[in-house]
Protein backbone atom coordinates (compact mmCIF):
# COMPACT_ATOMS: atom_id res chain seq x y z
CA UNK A 1 0.00 0.00 0.00
CA UNK A 2 2.91 2.30 1.21
CA UNK A 3 4.36 1.40 -1.78
CA UNK A 4 1.99 2.30 -3.81
CA UNK A 5 1.23 5.53 -2.81
CA UNK A 6 4.80 6.24 -3.01
CA UNK A 7 4.87 5.44 -6.85
CA UNK A 8 2.09 7.14 -7.51
CA UNK A 9 3.85 10.45 -5.86
CA UNK A 10 6.74 9.77 -8.08
CA UNK A 11 4.19 9.38 -10.99
CA UNK A 12 1.97 12.38 -10.51
CA UNK A 13 5.86 14.48 -9.71
CA UNK A 14 7.41 13.41 -12.95
CA UNK A 15 4.23 14.58 -14.93
CA UNK A 16 4.40 17.82 -13.10
CA UNK A 17 7.80 18.17 -13.77
CA UNK A 18 7.68 17.81 -18.00
CA UNK A 19 6.89 20.98 -19.71
CA UNK A 20 3.39 21.37 -20.59
CA UNK A 21 3.28 22.22 -24.64
CA UNK A 22 -0.27 23.21 -24.28
CA UNK A 23 -1.29 25.23 -21.94
CA UNK A 24 -5.01 27.16 -21.69
CA UNK A 25 -6.01 29.71 -18.66
CA UNK A 26 -9.58 30.32 -18.14
CA UNK A 27 -9.09 33.05 -15.44
CA UNK A 28 -7.87 36.64 -15.60
CA UNK A 29 -5.18 36.57 -13.09
CA UNK A 30 -3.48 33.46 -14.39
CA UNK A 31 -3.66 34.33 -17.88
CA UNK A 32 -1.86 37.57 -17.19
CA UNK A 33 0.47 35.28 -14.96
CA UNK A 34 1.04 33.05 -17.53
CA UNK A 35 1.67 35.17 -20.18
CA UNK A 36 4.54 37.06 -17.63
CA UNK A 37 6.38 33.09 -17.69
CA UNK A 38 5.20 30.80 -20.07
CA UNK A 39 8.14 30.45 -23.04
CA UNK A 40 6.91 31.56 -26.36
CA UNK A 41 4.57 29.20 -27.98
CA UNK A 42 3.54 27.50 -24.63
CA UNK A 43 0.17 29.02 -24.42
CA UNK A 44 -2.89 27.76 -26.30
CA UNK A 45 -4.98 30.48 -25.26
CA UNK A 46 -6.44 32.73 -22.71
CA UNK A 47 -9.71 34.17 -21.35
CA UNK A 48 -11.56 36.41 -23.13
CA UNK A 49 -11.35 38.80 -20.08
CA UNK A 50 -7.75 39.29 -20.76
CA UNK A 51 -8.14 41.07 -24.12
CA UNK A 52 -10.37 43.24 -22.26
CA UNK A 53 -8.72 46.69 -21.41
CA UNK A 54 -10.59 47.95 -18.86
CA UNK A 55 -9.57 44.61 -15.98
CA UNK A 56 -6.58 43.40 -17.92
CA UNK A 57 -2.98 44.98 -18.16
CA UNK A 58 -2.11 42.65 -21.21
CA UNK A 59 -4.99 42.95 -24.04
CA UNK A 60 -2.89 43.10 -26.85
CA UNK A 61 -0.54 40.40 -25.51
CA UNK A 62 -3.92 38.26 -24.71
CA UNK A 63 -5.49 38.90 -28.50
CA UNK A 64 -2.05 37.69 -29.95
CA UNK A 65 -2.43 34.14 -28.40
CA UNK A 66 -5.68 33.68 -28.61
CA UNK A 67 -8.87 33.92 -26.53
CA UNK A 68 -10.87 31.31 -25.07
CA UNK A 69 -14.48 31.89 -22.86
CA UNK A 70 -13.95 29.49 -20.61
CA UNK A 71 -16.84 26.65 -21.52
CA UNK A 72 -15.62 22.93 -20.63
CA UNK A 73 -16.49 22.58 -24.77
CA UNK A 74 -14.36 25.13 -25.98
CA UNK A 75 -10.89 23.76 -23.65
CA UNK A 76 -11.42 20.39 -24.18
CA UNK A 77 -11.01 20.95 -27.86
CA UNK A 78 -8.19 23.18 -27.88
CA UNK A 79 -6.79 19.47 -26.15
CA UNK A 80 -4.55 20.61 -23.52
CA UNK A 81 -1.70 19.01 -21.58
CA UNK A 82 -2.49 21.43 -18.63
CA UNK A 83 -5.49 24.36 -17.66
CA UNK A 84 -5.35 26.90 -15.40
CA UNK A 85 -7.94 28.32 -13.38
CA UNK A 86 -8.85 30.16 -10.68
CA UNK A 87 -10.13 28.92 -6.94
CA UNK A 88 -13.62 30.60 -8.01
CA UNK A 89 -13.65 30.27 -11.75
CA UNK A 90 -15.98 28.47 -13.63
CA UNK A 91 -16.42 25.39 -11.25
CA UNK A 92 -18.91 23.58 -13.40
CA UNK A 93 -16.43 23.80 -15.93
CA UNK A 94 -13.24 23.31 -14.63
CA UNK A 95 -15.26 19.88 -12.79
CA UNK A 96 -16.16 18.81 -15.70
CA UNK A 97 -12.57 19.06 -17.63
CA UNK A 98 -11.24 17.19 -14.10
CA UNK A 99 -14.01 14.56 -14.80
CA UNK A 100 -12.44 14.25 -19.01
CA UNK A 101 -9.02 13.52 -17.48
CA UNK A 102 -7.62 17.03 -18.31
CA UNK A 103 -5.04 18.69 -15.86
CA UNK A 104 -6.57 21.60 -14.26
CA UNK A 105 -4.53 23.71 -12.01
CA UNK A 106 -6.31 26.59 -10.08
CA UNK A 107 -4.70 28.81 -7.72
CA UNK A 108 -6.32 30.99 -5.28
CA UNK A 109 -6.32 34.89 -5.66
CA UNK A 110 -3.69 36.58 -3.85
CA UNK A 111 -4.63 38.73 -1.16
CA UNK A 112 -0.90 39.98 -0.13
CA UNK A 113 2.31 40.87 -2.15
CA UNK A 114 3.50 37.53 -0.25
CA UNK A 115 1.26 35.63 -2.20
CA UNK A 116 2.07 37.22 -5.54
CA UNK A 117 5.86 36.15 -4.75
CA UNK A 118 4.76 32.64 -4.57
CA UNK A 119 1.99 32.38 -7.14
CA UNK A 120 5.24 33.36 -9.37
CA UNK A 121 7.24 30.68 -8.32
CA UNK A 122 4.49 28.13 -8.42
CA UNK A 123 3.73 29.39 -12.23
CA UNK A 124 7.12 28.94 -13.04
CA UNK A 125 7.07 25.03 -11.61
CA UNK A 126 3.67 24.39 -13.25
CA UNK A 127 4.54 25.51 -16.78
CA UNK A 128 8.34 24.04 -16.60
CA UNK A 129 9.54 27.68 -16.51
CA UNK A 130 11.35 27.72 -12.97
CA UNK A 131 14.22 29.96 -14.66
CA UNK A 132 11.70 32.61 -16.37
CA UNK A 133 9.74 32.78 -12.84
CA UNK A 134 12.90 33.00 -11.25
CA UNK A 135 13.97 36.08 -13.35
CA UNK A 136 10.28 37.60 -12.95
CA UNK A 137 10.42 37.05 -9.32
CA UNK A 138 13.82 38.46 -8.99
CA UNK A 139 12.88 42.14 -10.84
CA UNK A 140 9.75 42.17 -8.70
CA UNK A 141 11.85 42.10 -5.36
CA UNK A 142 14.16 44.25 -6.44
CA UNK A 143 11.13 47.21 -7.28
CA UNK A 144 9.88 46.44 -4.25
CA UNK A 145 13.20 47.09 -2.36
CA UNK A 146 13.43 50.23 -4.31
CA UNK A 147 9.73 50.93 -3.16
CA UNK A 148 9.85 54.81 -1.55
CA UNK A 149 8.30 55.14 1.30
CA UNK A 150 5.35 57.45 1.19
CA UNK A 151 4.14 60.21 4.01
CA UNK A 152 1.68 57.54 6.34
CA UNK A 153 -1.28 58.94 5.37
CA UNK A 154 -4.40 57.79 7.02
CA UNK A 155 -6.14 56.42 3.59
CA UNK A 156 -9.46 53.95 2.27
CA UNK A 157 -10.66 52.54 -0.84
CA UNK A 158 -14.25 53.34 -1.40
CA UNK A 159 -16.28 51.63 -4.63
CA UNK A 160 -19.48 51.14 -5.48
CA UNK A 161 -22.05 50.31 -2.47
CA UNK A 162 -19.59 51.61 0.05
CA UNK A 163 -17.12 48.85 -0.09
CA UNK A 164 -13.60 49.39 1.37
CA UNK A 165 -10.67 47.24 1.38
CA UNK A 166 -9.30 45.84 4.68
CA UNK A 167 -5.77 44.63 5.73
CA UNK A 168 -6.29 41.25 4.13
CA UNK A 169 -7.01 42.30 0.23
CA UNK A 170 -4.02 42.65 -1.79
CA UNK A 171 -5.44 46.37 -2.24
CA UNK A 172 -5.16 46.58 1.08
CA UNK A 173 -1.30 45.47 1.57
CA UNK A 174 -0.46 47.25 -1.38
CA UNK A 175 -1.64 50.57 -0.12
CA UNK A 176 0.33 49.65 3.27
CA UNK A 177 3.87 48.70 1.02
CA UNK A 178 3.02 52.18 -0.02
CA UNK A 179 3.32 53.76 3.68
CA UNK A 180 -0.36 53.91 3.82
CA UNK A 181 -2.48 53.38 7.04
CA UNK A 182 -5.16 51.45 6.45
CA UNK A 183 -8.98 53.45 7.95
CA UNK A 184 -10.58 50.44 7.77
CA UNK A 185 -9.52 47.27 10.55
CA UNK A 186 -12.04 45.04 8.58
CA UNK A 187 -13.07 44.89 4.77
CA UNK A 188 -16.62 45.90 3.90
CA UNK A 189 -18.97 48.25 3.39
CA UNK A 190 -18.79 51.71 5.43
CA UNK A 191 -21.59 53.85 5.15
CA UNK A 192 -20.99 57.63 3.81
CA UNK A 193 -21.12 59.20 6.86
CA UNK A 194 -18.73 57.27 9.01
CA UNK A 195 -16.47 57.73 6.15
CA UNK A 196 -17.08 60.82 6.67
CA UNK A 197 -16.55 60.78 10.32
CA UNK A 198 -13.43 59.09 9.88
CA UNK A 199 -11.54 61.70 8.02
CA UNK A 200 -9.15 60.18 5.87
CA UNK A 201 -6.53 61.51 4.38
CA UNK A 202 -6.27 59.87 0.84
CA UNK A 203 -9.50 58.12 -0.43
CA UNK A 204 -8.84 55.66 -3.20
CA UNK A 205 -11.29 55.15 -5.79
CA UNK A 206 -11.57 52.51 -8.81
CA UNK A 207 -13.07 52.40 -12.37
CA UNK A 208 -16.31 53.52 -13.22
CA UNK A 209 -17.95 51.59 -15.83
CA UNK A 210 -19.98 53.80 -18.63
CA UNK A 211 -23.50 53.60 -17.65
CA UNK A 212 -24.72 54.51 -14.25
CA UNK A 213 -26.01 52.50 -11.19
CA UNK A 214 -27.63 52.83 -8.07
CA UNK A 215 -24.47 50.91 -6.36
CA UNK A 216 -22.33 53.24 -7.56
CA UNK A 217 -24.27 56.39 -7.31
CA UNK A 218 -22.59 56.93 -3.74
CA UNK A 219 -19.65 58.20 -4.87
CA UNK A 220 -21.39 60.77 -6.79
CA UNK A 221 -22.48 62.30 -3.59
CA UNK A 222 -21.70 65.90 -2.76
CA UNK A 223 -20.81 64.42 0.59
CA UNK A 224 -18.33 62.52 -0.92
CA UNK A 225 -16.73 65.68 -2.83
CA UNK A 226 -16.62 67.62 0.30
CA UNK A 227 -14.20 65.54 2.22
CA UNK A 228 -10.98 67.62 2.72
CA UNK A 229 -8.79 64.60 1.68
CA UNK A 230 -6.78 63.48 -0.93
CA UNK A 231 -7.96 61.73 -4.18
CA UNK A 232 -6.15 58.93 -6.25
CA UNK A 233 -7.81 56.53 -8.64
CA UNK A 234 -6.33 53.27 -9.09
CA UNK A 235 -8.42 51.30 -12.64
CA UNK A 236 -9.26 47.93 -11.28
CA UNK A 237 -7.13 46.65 -13.43
CA UNK A 238 -3.95 47.53 -12.20
CA UNK A 239 -4.71 45.92 -8.52
CA UNK A 240 -7.09 43.31 -9.59
CA UNK A 241 -4.77 40.24 -9.99
CA UNK A 242 -1.51 39.56 -8.21
CA UNK A 243 0.65 40.54 -10.87
CA UNK A 244 4.05 42.10 -10.54
CA UNK A 245 2.73 45.32 -11.86
CA UNK A 246 1.23 46.33 -8.17
CA UNK A 247 4.79 47.93 -7.52
CA UNK A 248 3.95 50.40 -10.05
CA UNK A 249 0.39 51.10 -8.45
CA UNK A 250 1.80 51.10 -4.80
CA UNK A 251 4.71 53.69 -6.44
CA UNK A 252 1.64 55.97 -7.39
CA UNK A 253 -0.18 55.81 -3.98
CA UNK A 254 3.03 56.76 -2.32
CA UNK A 255 3.04 59.87 -4.34
CA UNK B 1 -58.23 70.38 11.45
CA UNK B 2 -58.37 68.23 14.70
CA UNK B 3 -56.36 65.67 12.61
CA UNK B 4 -53.51 67.82 10.94
CA UNK B 5 -52.45 68.89 13.80
CA UNK B 6 -51.28 65.98 15.51
CA UNK B 7 -50.33 64.72 11.82
CA UNK B 8 -48.03 67.76 11.73
CA UNK B 9 -46.47 67.47 15.03
CA UNK B 10 -45.96 63.85 14.19
CA UNK B 11 -44.17 65.00 11.14
CA UNK B 12 -41.91 67.00 12.75
CA UNK B 13 -40.81 65.10 15.40
CA UNK B 14 -39.95 62.17 13.19
CA UNK B 15 -38.37 64.89 11.18
CA UNK B 16 -36.09 65.27 14.25
CA UNK B 17 -35.53 61.85 14.61
CA UNK B 18 -34.08 61.19 11.23
CA UNK B 19 -31.88 63.82 11.80
CA UNK B 20 -30.43 62.69 14.83
CA UNK B 21 -30.17 58.58 13.76
CA UNK B 22 -27.72 57.47 12.00
CA UNK B 23 -24.55 55.11 11.45
CA UNK B 24 -21.97 57.68 13.00
CA UNK B 25 -23.33 58.14 16.03
CA UNK B 26 -23.07 61.49 17.37
CA UNK B 27 -24.58 63.12 20.21
CA UNK B 28 -27.73 64.60 20.27
CA UNK B 29 -26.76 68.18 21.04
CA UNK B 30 -23.42 67.99 18.99
CA UNK B 31 -25.19 66.49 16.08
CA UNK B 32 -27.93 69.99 15.98
CA UNK B 33 -25.58 72.34 16.84
CA UNK B 34 -23.11 71.10 13.78
CA UNK B 35 -26.66 71.04 11.67
CA UNK B 36 -26.89 74.40 12.81
CA UNK B 37 -23.01 75.62 12.08
CA UNK B 38 -22.51 73.47 9.23
CA UNK B 39 -18.59 73.47 10.32
CA UNK B 40 -16.59 70.25 10.73
CA UNK B 41 -16.94 66.35 9.65
CA UNK B 42 -20.18 66.65 12.00
CA UNK B 43 -21.61 69.25 10.18
CA UNK B 44 -20.97 67.39 6.64
CA UNK B 45 -22.68 64.47 7.71
CA UNK B 46 -25.62 66.63 9.70
CA UNK B 47 -26.08 69.19 6.55
CA UNK B 48 -25.50 66.86 3.48
CA UNK B 49 -25.67 63.24 4.52
CA UNK B 50 -28.56 63.52 7.13
CA UNK B 51 -30.89 66.37 6.10
CA UNK B 52 -31.58 65.44 2.41
CA UNK B 53 -32.43 62.30 3.56
CA UNK B 54 -35.05 63.44 6.36
CA UNK B 55 -36.54 65.83 3.71
CA UNK B 56 -36.75 63.38 0.76
CA UNK B 57 -38.34 60.64 3.43
CA UNK B 58 -41.16 63.79 4.13
CA UNK B 59 -41.80 64.45 0.70
CA UNK B 60 -41.51 60.83 -0.90
CA UNK B 61 -43.93 59.73 1.70
CA UNK B 62 -46.69 62.90 1.15
CA UNK B 63 -46.76 62.20 -2.72
CA UNK B 64 -47.31 58.58 -2.44
CA UNK B 65 -49.84 59.08 0.74
CA UNK B 66 -51.79 61.93 -0.79
CA UNK B 67 -51.62 60.32 -4.42
CA UNK B 68 -52.73 56.84 -2.31
CA UNK B 69 -56.03 59.05 -1.05
CA UNK B 70 -57.12 61.12 -4.75
CA UNK B 71 -56.86 58.08 -6.41
CA UNK B 72 -59.26 56.35 -4.18
CA UNK B 73 -61.22 58.84 -3.97
CA UNK B 74 -61.77 59.25 -7.75
CA UNK B 75 -61.92 55.79 -8.30
CA UNK B 76 -64.07 55.47 -5.09
CA UNK B 77 -62.01 52.03 -4.72
CA UNK B 78 -60.18 51.24 -0.96
CA UNK B 79 -57.70 49.27 -3.39
CA UNK B 80 -56.70 52.04 -5.36
CA UNK B 81 -53.24 52.78 -4.49
CA UNK B 82 -49.93 53.16 -6.80
CA UNK B 83 -47.71 50.60 -5.78
CA UNK B 84 -50.07 47.83 -5.60
CA UNK B 85 -51.66 48.87 -9.26
CA UNK B 86 -48.71 49.37 -11.20
CA UNK B 87 -48.01 53.29 -11.00
CA UNK B 88 -45.22 53.29 -9.55
CA UNK B 89 -43.51 49.89 -11.21
CA UNK B 90 -44.45 51.90 -14.58
CA UNK B 91 -42.23 55.31 -13.06
CA UNK B 92 -39.68 52.93 -12.32
CA UNK B 93 -39.08 51.66 -15.45
CA UNK B 94 -39.52 54.86 -17.13
CA UNK B 95 -36.76 55.93 -14.72
CA UNK B 96 -34.66 52.60 -15.33
CA UNK B 97 -34.46 53.41 -19.49
CA UNK B 98 -33.54 56.68 -18.93
CA UNK B 99 -30.85 55.99 -16.82
CA UNK B 100 -29.64 53.20 -19.14
CA UNK B 101 -30.00 54.58 -22.03
CA UNK B 102 -28.25 58.04 -20.71
CA UNK B 103 -31.81 60.18 -21.53
CA UNK B 104 -31.25 60.80 -17.71
CA UNK B 105 -27.72 62.95 -18.09
CA UNK B 106 -28.99 65.27 -21.45
CA UNK B 107 -31.00 67.91 -18.55
CA UNK B 108 -31.46 68.17 -15.15
CA UNK B 109 -34.91 67.29 -15.07
CA UNK B 110 -34.78 64.10 -17.30
CA UNK B 111 -34.93 61.84 -14.71
CA UNK B 112 -38.06 62.42 -13.20
CA UNK B 113 -39.82 63.48 -16.80
CA UNK B 114 -39.17 59.98 -17.66
CA UNK B 115 -40.68 58.22 -14.61
CA UNK B 116 -43.11 60.61 -15.01
CA UNK B 117 -44.31 59.80 -18.14
CA UNK B 118 -43.94 56.14 -17.34
CA UNK B 119 -46.41 56.83 -14.32
CA UNK B 120 -49.20 58.88 -16.63
CA UNK B 121 -49.24 55.40 -19.11
CA UNK B 122 -50.19 53.45 -16.29
CA UNK B 123 -52.50 55.80 -14.50
CA UNK B 124 -53.82 56.47 -17.90
CA UNK B 125 -54.57 52.92 -18.40
CA UNK B 126 -55.95 52.06 -15.12
CA UNK B 127 -58.59 54.82 -15.47
CA UNK B 128 -59.21 53.21 -19.01
CA UNK B 129 -59.61 49.75 -18.06
CA UNK B 130 -61.35 50.26 -14.46
CA UNK B 131 -63.82 52.10 -15.76
CA UNK B 132 -65.31 55.62 -14.30
CA UNK B 133 -67.19 53.38 -11.73
CA UNK B 134 -64.05 51.66 -11.12
CA UNK B 135 -64.80 48.08 -10.11
CA UNK B 136 -62.53 46.48 -7.74
CA UNK B 137 -62.12 43.37 -9.97
CA UNK B 138 -60.99 45.03 -13.09
CA UNK B 139 -58.79 48.11 -11.11
CA UNK B 140 -56.94 45.05 -9.80
CA UNK B 141 -56.90 42.82 -12.66
CA UNK B 142 -55.52 46.20 -14.73
CA UNK B 143 -53.22 46.67 -11.62
CA UNK B 144 -51.53 43.30 -11.60
CA UNK B 145 -51.02 43.26 -15.35
CA UNK B 146 -49.48 46.96 -15.59
CA UNK B 147 -47.44 45.49 -12.56
CA UNK B 148 -46.07 42.36 -13.76
CA UNK B 149 -45.46 43.89 -17.22
CA UNK B 150 -43.79 47.04 -15.60
CA UNK B 151 -41.49 45.17 -13.11
CA UNK B 152 -40.44 42.45 -16.24
CA UNK B 153 -39.20 45.07 -18.16
CA UNK B 154 -37.10 46.77 -15.49
CA UNK B 155 -35.63 43.53 -14.66
CA UNK B 156 -34.88 42.85 -18.65
CA UNK B 157 -33.62 46.60 -18.80
CA UNK B 158 -31.03 46.03 -16.26
CA UNK B 159 -29.99 42.97 -16.59
CA UNK B 160 -29.03 44.12 -20.39
CA UNK B 161 -27.07 47.04 -18.79
CA UNK B 162 -22.92 46.38 -19.40
CA UNK B 163 -22.85 47.92 -15.16
CA UNK B 164 -22.40 44.43 -13.12
CA UNK B 165 -24.38 46.93 -10.83
CA UNK B 166 -26.95 47.39 -12.74
CA UNK B 167 -28.71 44.08 -12.58
CA UNK B 168 -28.68 44.13 -8.47
CA UNK B 169 -30.52 47.07 -8.74
CA UNK B 170 -33.98 45.46 -9.24
CA UNK B 171 -33.94 45.21 -5.55
CA UNK B 172 -33.91 49.00 -5.34
CA UNK B 173 -36.17 49.89 -8.05
CA UNK B 174 -38.64 47.42 -7.07
CA UNK B 175 -38.33 47.77 -2.56
CA UNK B 176 -37.01 51.62 -2.88
CA UNK B 177 -34.59 52.94 -0.49
CA UNK B 178 -33.54 57.04 0.65
CA UNK B 179 -29.76 55.37 1.86
CA UNK B 180 -27.28 58.02 0.16
CA UNK B 181 -29.85 60.36 -1.55
CA UNK B 182 -28.40 64.10 -1.87
CA UNK B 183 -29.73 67.56 -2.60
CA UNK B 184 -29.52 67.05 -5.70
CA UNK B 185 -32.20 64.58 -5.50
CA UNK B 186 -34.73 66.58 -3.50
CA UNK B 187 -34.14 69.67 -5.91
CA UNK B 188 -35.25 66.84 -9.26
CA UNK B 189 -38.13 65.63 -7.20
CA UNK B 190 -39.39 68.26 -5.70
CA UNK B 191 -40.74 71.00 -8.45
CA UNK B 192 -42.98 67.63 -10.17
CA UNK B 193 -43.97 66.62 -6.37
CA UNK B 194 -45.08 70.56 -6.08
CA UNK B 195 -47.03 70.59 -9.16
CA UNK B 196 -49.01 67.17 -8.72
CA UNK B 197 -49.41 67.96 -5.51
CA UNK B 198 -51.36 71.91 -6.57
CA UNK B 199 -52.83 69.74 -9.33
CA UNK B 200 -54.10 67.20 -6.83
CA UNK B 201 -55.61 69.94 -4.10
CA UNK B 202 -58.06 71.54 -6.48
CA UNK B 203 -59.39 68.52 -7.20
CA UNK B 204 -60.79 67.72 -3.43
CA UNK B 205 -64.13 69.46 -4.27
CA UNK B 206 -64.87 67.24 -7.34
CA UNK B 207 -64.06 64.02 -5.30
CA UNK B 208 -66.28 65.19 -2.68
CA UNK B 209 -68.85 66.09 -4.89
CA UNK B 210 -67.91 62.28 -6.78
CA UNK B 211 -69.30 60.09 -3.21
CA UNK B 212 -72.71 61.15 -4.84
CA UNK B 213 -72.30 59.26 -7.84
CA UNK B 214 -71.38 60.77 -11.41
CA UNK B 215 -74.32 62.24 -12.15
CA UNK B 216 -74.99 63.94 -8.94
CA UNK B 217 -71.18 65.19 -9.36
CA UNK B 218 -72.05 66.57 -12.82
CA UNK B 219 -74.82 67.98 -11.66
CA UNK B 220 -73.24 70.02 -9.06
CA UNK B 221 -71.28 71.53 -11.72
CA UNK B 222 -68.38 69.50 -11.50
CA UNK B 223 -66.31 69.10 -15.11
CA UNK B 224 -65.35 65.30 -14.86
CA UNK B 225 -62.97 65.15 -17.64
CA UNK B 226 -61.07 68.15 -16.22
CA UNK B 227 -61.14 66.02 -13.11
CA UNK B 228 -59.83 63.15 -14.45
CA UNK B 229 -56.60 64.79 -16.48
CA UNK B 230 -55.83 66.22 -13.29
CA UNK B 231 -55.89 63.75 -11.45
CA UNK B 232 -53.74 61.68 -13.80
CA UNK B 233 -51.12 64.30 -14.24
CA UNK B 234 -51.34 64.94 -10.37
CA UNK B 235 -50.93 61.64 -9.64
CA UNK B 236 -48.11 60.53 -12.30
CA UNK B 237 -46.28 63.90 -11.52
CA UNK B 238 -45.78 62.77 -7.51
CA UNK B 239 -45.75 59.27 -7.98
CA UNK B 240 -43.04 59.65 -10.63
CA UNK B 241 -41.03 62.15 -9.00
CA UNK B 242 -40.87 59.99 -5.86
CA UNK B 243 -40.24 57.08 -7.66
CA UNK B 244 -37.20 58.53 -9.84
CA UNK B 245 -35.30 59.46 -6.59
CA UNK B 246 -36.60 56.65 -4.52
CA UNK B 247 -37.62 53.85 -6.26
CA UNK B 248 -41.00 52.07 -5.72
CA UNK B 249 -42.00 52.14 -2.42
CA UNK B 250 -45.37 50.40 -2.08
CA UNK B 251 -48.76 50.44 0.63
CA UNK B 252 -47.99 54.02 1.75
CA UNK B 253 -50.98 55.23 -0.32
CA UNK B 254 -53.08 52.48 0.57
CA UNK B 255 -52.45 51.92 4.48
CA UNK B 256 -52.42 55.57 5.36
CA UNK B 257 -55.89 56.53 3.29
CA UNK B 258 -57.43 53.76 5.66
CA UNK B 259 -56.28 54.29 8.76
CA UNK B 260 -57.31 58.36 8.29
CA UNK B 261 -60.26 57.67 6.43
CA UNK B 262 -62.46 57.81 9.62
CA UNK B 263 -60.81 60.44 11.25
CA UNK B 264 -61.94 63.20 8.58
CA UNK B 265 -65.01 61.61 8.36
CA UNK B 266 -64.99 59.99 5.21
CA UNK B 267 -64.57 62.53 3.00
CA UNK B 268 -62.31 62.15 0.31
CA UNK B 269 -61.54 66.20 0.05
CA UNK B 270 -60.23 66.55 3.37
CA UNK B 271 -58.49 63.19 3.33
CA UNK B 272 -56.06 64.25 0.75
CA UNK B 273 -54.49 66.77 2.95
CA UNK B 274 -54.44 64.24 6.27
CA UNK B 275 -53.18 61.23 4.16
CA UNK B 276 -50.26 63.77 2.65
CA UNK B 277 -49.62 64.03 6.38
CA UNK B 278 -49.81 60.70 7.49
CA UNK B 279 -47.55 59.13 4.17
CA UNK B 280 -45.29 61.22 5.15
CA UNK B 281 -45.19 60.05 9.06
CA UNK B 282 -45.18 56.95 7.85
CA UNK B 283 -42.43 57.25 5.65
CA UNK B 284 -40.51 58.92 7.88
CA UNK B 285 -40.82 56.42 10.38
CA UNK B 286 -40.18 53.39 8.43
CA UNK B 287 -36.64 55.15 7.04
CA UNK B 288 -36.12 55.53 10.75
CA UNK B 289 -36.94 51.92 11.19
CA UNK B 290 -34.48 50.45 8.42
CA UNK B 291 -31.39 52.28 9.93
CA UNK B 292 -32.40 50.91 13.27
CA UNK B 293 -32.98 47.48 12.79
CA UNK B 294 -30.38 46.60 10.39
CA UNK B 295 -27.38 49.83 10.73
CA UNK B 296 -25.43 49.56 7.37
CA UNK B 297 -26.85 47.09 5.69
CA UNK B 298 -29.41 49.24 3.76
CA UNK B 299 -32.51 46.91 4.29
CA UNK B 300 -34.92 48.07 1.29
CA UNK B 301 -38.05 50.66 2.76
CA UNK B 302 -40.44 48.30 0.79
CA UNK B 303 -39.64 45.71 2.86
CA UNK B 304 -40.81 47.40 5.86
CA UNK B 305 -43.86 49.20 4.76
CA UNK B 306 -44.89 45.64 2.85
CA UNK B 307 -44.82 44.00 6.76
CA UNK B 308 -46.98 47.09 8.11
CA UNK B 309 -49.01 46.89 4.44
CA UNK B 310 -49.37 43.48 3.89
CA UNK B 311 -51.67 43.35 7.14
CA UNK B 312 -53.99 46.11 6.24
CA UNK B 313 -54.48 44.86 2.95
CA UNK B 314 -55.97 41.52 4.23
CA UNK B 315 -58.01 43.52 6.39
CA UNK B 316 -59.36 45.09 3.99
CA UNK B 317 -60.83 42.23 1.80
CA UNK B 318 -61.81 40.69 4.80
CA UNK B 319 -63.93 43.50 5.81
CA UNK B 320 -65.44 43.58 1.84
CA UNK B 321 -65.75 39.94 2.17
CA UNK B 322 -68.01 40.35 5.56
CA UNK B 323 -69.90 43.54 4.18
CA UNK B 324 -71.39 41.49 1.37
Amino acid sequence: MVRLAAALVITLAGAAAAEPQRVVSVNLCTDQLAMLIAAPGQLQSVSWLAADPSVSLMPDQARSVGLNHGSAEEVFLQDPDLILAGTYSTGPATEMLRRLGMRVETMAPATSVEDVRAAITRMGALLGQPARAAKVLADFDADLAALPKGAPRRATTYGANGYTSGPETLSGDVMRRAGLVLLTEGAGQMALEQLVMAAPELIVTGSRYPTPSRAESVLDHPALAAIPADRATVPDRDWICGLPAIVGTAERLAQ
Amino acid sequence: MKVLLPLSALCALLMLASLLIGPAGAGLGGSLAALWSGEGALGLVMREIRAPRAVLGLLVGASLGLSGAAMQGYLRNPLAEPGLIGVSASAALGAVIALQTGFATAFVLALPIAALAGAVLAVGLILIMAGPGGGSLALILAGVAISALAGALTSLVLNLSPNPFAANEIVFWMMGSLADRSWLHVAIAAPFMAAGAAMLWGAGRGLDALTLGEDAAASLGIDLPRLRLRLVLGVAAMVGAATAVAGAIGFVGLVVPHLLRGAVGARPGRLLAASALGGAALVLAADIAVRLILPGRDLKLGVVMALIGAPVFLHLIWRQRRGR
